[in-house]
C-alpha cells in the first residue's frame, strides 16, 4: 500500500513530522471502518423498519411497540409476529451468517469466485438438509447438523480434488459439486408425492417465507456462539489475506487459517439450514464491503451489508409485483449473477484470482 | 545423437497414449454399434417390469404393450444423447476448450428460460413454438456467455467460460422459478421435465424435433473439417485459405440447433456432452471427422444406458435421466480438472 504524504517532510524536523504523517496514516482507515459499520448499522435499521412497518399491510410504530409488549390488537398482532417480524429477523441473520461466511471464503482462499455459494458448499448444505427433511422426516436442530455435515463434506471434497492449486481449480471443482448437488436436491423433489412449492423455494433457491421461530431461535444461539469464535480466529486475517507463505513467515499458524475456514463452513451451513441457500449473498457481500471500505476486508461490515441484501431482496420479492410472492433466494439471484458477470467482464478475475 | 532426429516411426506412433495404443478403426466401429444395439434391447427389457426378449417381437405376447412404451423413451434417448454428445464435442471443438458442455456452459439453461417465457408470458404451447423458443434462447446465451467470457486480457479461457456459463444458468434459473411462480399449472408440468427426462414424452414430440436434428446433424459432420482447420488456430485457418467466422457460424449454428432441440424434447441434461467426447477422443484421436460420429454413438447409449439404469436403480421410484447423468458427468468432470492441472 501507497501512503501519500500529507507534506513533504523536510530536513529541519524530520522526526515529528513523519511520525504524525504515519500516525494519521494509520488512523484514516480505523476511522474510516467505524464509519462505515456505523452507516451499514444505521441503514440495516432503517431496512428492518421499514420491512416490519411498512408494505402491503402498515403498522404505526406505537402499534408495533404495543404488539411488542404483548397486547393484542386484532389483526396487526398475527401479521406482525408471524410473518412480518419472523422474516425480517430471519432475514437479518441470515443475511449476516452469509455475509461473513463468504467473506471468510474469499479472504483466506484469496478468490472473490471462491464463495460458498459459487463453489457448492452452500447447496451441499442444503441438499443434506433437504433429505432428511424430505425423505427421513427430521426437524429441528437435527437437520442443521445434517447441514452441516453436507457443507462439510462438498468443502473438503473441494479442498482434496483443488489440493494446493487453490484458485481455478477450486472454483471449477466446486462449480461441478454444486451441479452434483442440485441434482440430489431435485432427485429428493421427484420423490416426494407431493409437489411441495414451498419446500423446493426454499431449498434450491432460498427463502425466509414461513419460518417457525424456533428455526430462528436455533439460528440466533448458533450464531451467538459463531460470531465470537469467529472475530477470535480471524484477528490474524490482514496476514492470512497475504497467502499461507507469507502467513506462516508473520507467525500465523496455518491451524489457525483451518479454524477460520471451518467457522465459514459452520456459519454457512447453519444460514442455509433456516432460510436455505438463498443465492449468491455470500457472494456479493465481500466484494461490496471490501469496496465501501476502501479495498480492505472487514468481516463486520460483509456481514452487515449481507443483511443489508437479504432484507432488502425479501421486501423487492414480497412487494414489487402486486400478486406474486417472490422468495429472496429469486430476487438476489435473478440480480447477483448479472454482478458475477460484470465481474467476470471486467477481467476482475484474471490468472492470479482465478 | 541419432535420436533427436525423429524417425517416421516415432511421427506415427508419438510415445505415450499415442496412436499405437489405440483400438483399430473397424474394431472402434464394432464396439460402437454393438453398445448401440445392446443398449437399445435393454432399454426395452429392463425396467420396472423386467420383459423376456420374446416379448419385442412378438406381438401377442401379453408383455408387448410395455415393449412399445418403452420403445419410445428409448428413441427420444437415442435422439437426445446423438444431439447432446455431438453438440459436445463441437463446442469442445469450436471453443477448444476440454470443458465445453452445452449444460455447464448456460445453453440449456438459455433455451428453458426462452421456454418458460414463451409459456408464462405468451400463453405458447406445443413443440412447434418449443423449439424456435429454445432455439433462440440457446442461442442468446452461448453467445452472451462466449461474449463475456472473452472480454478481458486473457480472452475466453476454459475457467472464465465455466464460470460465466455457471453464472448465467444460475441467474436464468431465478428467472425461470420467478416466471414459473406466476403460473402454477406451467410449474406442475415443468417438474419432470426441469430436471431432464425421455420418459412419457410420446412419440409426436420425437418427430417434430427430428427434423432439427438431422439437419444439426449434418451442419455438424460437413463442418468436422472446418473445426481441424480451427483446431490449428485462427492464423493458420486463415492462411489455409478458411473463412472463419464463417466457418464458426456454421458450427455454432449445429450446436445452436442440436442442444436446443434436446432441451426442448427431453429438459436440461448436463455433462452428456463432455463425457463422451473425451472418452471418443481416447478411443478413435482427435480427428473431428471420427470424433464426431463417434459422439453422437456414445452419447446415444450413454443417455439410453442412464435411463434404463436409473429406471431399476432406486425402485420403486424411476432417477431421471438429468439426474443419472449428473452422477456419472461430476465425477469425470472432477477428475478432468485434477488431470488438465496448469494447462487451463
Amino acid at each position: 500500500m501507497t501512503v501519500t504524504l500529507a507534506r513533504p517532510v523536510t530536513a529541519t524536523r524530520p522526526d515529528a513530522d513523519a511520525a504524525d504523517v504515519v500516525r494519521r496514516a494509520r488512523r484514516a482507515p480505523r476511522r474510516h471502518h467505524r464509519r462505515l459499520v456505523a452507516g451499514l448499522a444505521l441503514v440495516l435499521a432503517g431496512a428492518f423498519v421499514a420491512r416490519v412497518l411498512l408494505g402491503d399491510y402498515t403498522v404505526t410504530i406505537p402499534d408495533f411497540l404495543r404488539i411488542l409488549g404483548g397486547e393484542q390488537i386484532p389483526g396487526a398482532t398475527y401479521i406482525v409476529m408471524e410473518s412480518k417480524l419472523p422474516r425480517a429477523v430471519l432475514a437479518v441473520l441470515v443475511g449476516i451468517a452469509f455475509g461473513v461466511g463468504g467473506a471468510i471464503f474469499q479472504t483466506t482462499l484469496r478468490n472473490p469466485l471462491a464463495s460458498p455459494d459459487v463453489v457448492g458448499v452452500s447447496l451441499g448444505a442444503s441438499a443434506a438438509a433437504v433429505s432428511v427433511i424430505a425423505l427421513a422426516g427430521w426437524s429441528g436442530w437435527p437437520v442443521s447438523a445434517a447441514a452441516i455435515l453436507g457443507a462439510l463434506a462438498v468443502a473438503l471434497a473441494v479442498r482434496a480434488v483443488a489440493g494446493d492449486h487453490g484458485g481455478f481449480r477450486l472454483v471449477l471443482a466446486g462449480i461441478g459439486l454444486a451441479a452434483a448437488m442440485q441434482s440430489v436436491i431435485q432427485y429428493v423433489f421427484t420423490r416426494v408425492d407431493e409437489y411441495d412449492v414451498q419446500l423446493v423455494l426454499r431449498w434450491l433457491t432460498g427463502s425466509v417465507n414461513g419460518v417457525a421461530w424456533p428455526s430462528i431461535g436455533l439460528l440466533a444461539v448458533a450464531l451467538a456462539v459463531l460470531l465470537p469464535a469467529t472475530a477470535w480466529a480471524a484477528r490474524s486475517l490482514r496476514a492470512t489475506e497475504l497467502g499461507d507463505d507469507t502467513a506462516a513467515g508473520l507467525g500465523v499458524a496455518r491451524r489457525r487459517t483451518d479454524v477460520l475456514m471451518l467457522l465459514g463452513v459452520l456459519l454457512v451451513a447453519v444460514g442455509v439450514a433456516a432460510a436455505g441457500p438463498v443465492a449468491f449473498v455470500a457472494f456479493l457481500s465481500g466484494p461490496i464491503a471490501r469496496a465501501l471500505n476502501r479495498g480492505r476486508t472487514s468481516l463486520l461490515a460483509a456481514g452487515l451489508v449481507g443483511a443489508v441484501i437479504v432484507l432488502a431482496g425479501d421486501y423487492a420479492g414480497a412487494y414489487a409485483f402486486d400478486d406474486l410472492n417472490l422468495p429472496v433466494g429469486v430476487v438476489t439471484g435473478a440480480f447477483g449473477a448479472p454482478f458475477l458477470l460484470w465481474l467476470l467482464a471486467r477481467g476482475r478475475t484474471g490468472r492470479r484470482a482465478a | 545423437m541419432t535420436a533427436l532426429v525423429p524417425t517416421r516411426e516415432d511421427v506415427l506412433r508419438p510415445p505415450g497414449g499415442g496412436r499405437g495404443r489405440r483400438p483399430a478403426l473397424p474394431v472402434s466401429v464394432a464396439i460402437s454399434v454393438a453398445a448401440l444395439a445392446g443398449a437399445g434391447v435393454l432399454s426395452l427389457l429392463v425396467g420396472a417390469r423386467a420383459v423376456p426378449l420374446e416379448a419385442v417381437w412378438d406381438s401377442a405376447h401379453p408383455l408387448h404393450a410395455v415393449v412399445a412404451a418403452r420403445l419410445d423413451r428409448t428413441l427420444l434417448g437415442l435422439a437426445v444423447g446423438a444431439a447432446l454428445g455431438l453438440a459436445g464435442a463441437l463446442m469442445q471443438g469450436l471453443t477448444r476448450n476440454p470443458l465445453a458442455d452445452p449444460g455447464i456452459l448456460g445453453v440449456n439453461a438459455g433455451a428453458t428460460f426462452a421456454m418458460v417465457v414463451g409459456m408464462t408470458a405468451f400463453g405458447l404451447s406445443g413443440m412447434g413454438a418449443y423449439l424456435p423458443l429454445a432455439f433462440v434462447g440457446a442461442a442468446v446465451a452461448a453467445a452472451a456467455v462466449h461474449g463475456i467470457a472473452a472480454l478481458g486480457r486473457d480472452g475466453a479461457t476454459p475457467l472464465k467460460l465455466a464460470i460465466t456459463g455457471a453464472a448465467l444458468s444460475a441467474g436464468l434459473a431465478s428467472w425461470t422459478t420467478g416466471l414459473l411462480l406466476a403460473d402454477r399449472k406451467t410449474m406442475e408440468s415443468f417438474r419432470f421435465w426441469q430436471v431432464g427426462t425421455v420418459g412419457g414424452r410420446g412419440t409426436d414430440v420425437l418427430l417434430a424435433g427430428l427434423p432439427f436434428l438431422l439437419v444439426g446433424a449434418l451442419l455438424a459432420l460437413a463442418g468436422a473439417r472446418l473445426l481441424d482447420t480451427l483446431a490449428l488456430g485462427d492464423d493458420l485457418a486463415r492462411g489455409l485459405g478458411r473463412r472463419t467466422t464463417r466457418d464458426r457460424l456454421v458450427i455454432a449454428v449445429a450446436i445452436v440447433l442440436l442442444a436446443g432441440t434436446a432441451t426442448a424434447l427431453a429438459g436440461p441434461i448436463a455433462f452428456v456432452g463432455l463425457v463422451v467426447p473425451h472418452v471418443v477422443r481416447s478411443l478413435v484421436g482427435p480427428d473431428h471427422r471420427r470424433v464426431l460420429p463417434f459422439s453422437m454413438l456414445g452419447g446415444a447409449v450413454l443417455v439410453v444406458v442412464a435411463d434404463t439404469v436409473g429406471r431399476v436403480v432406486l425402485p420403486p421410484a424411476e432417477v431421471q435421466v438429468g439426474i443419472m447423468a449428473a452422477v456419472v458427468g461430476v465425477p469425470f468432470f472432477v477428475a478432468l480438472i485434477r488431470r488438465t492441472g496448469r494447462a487451463l
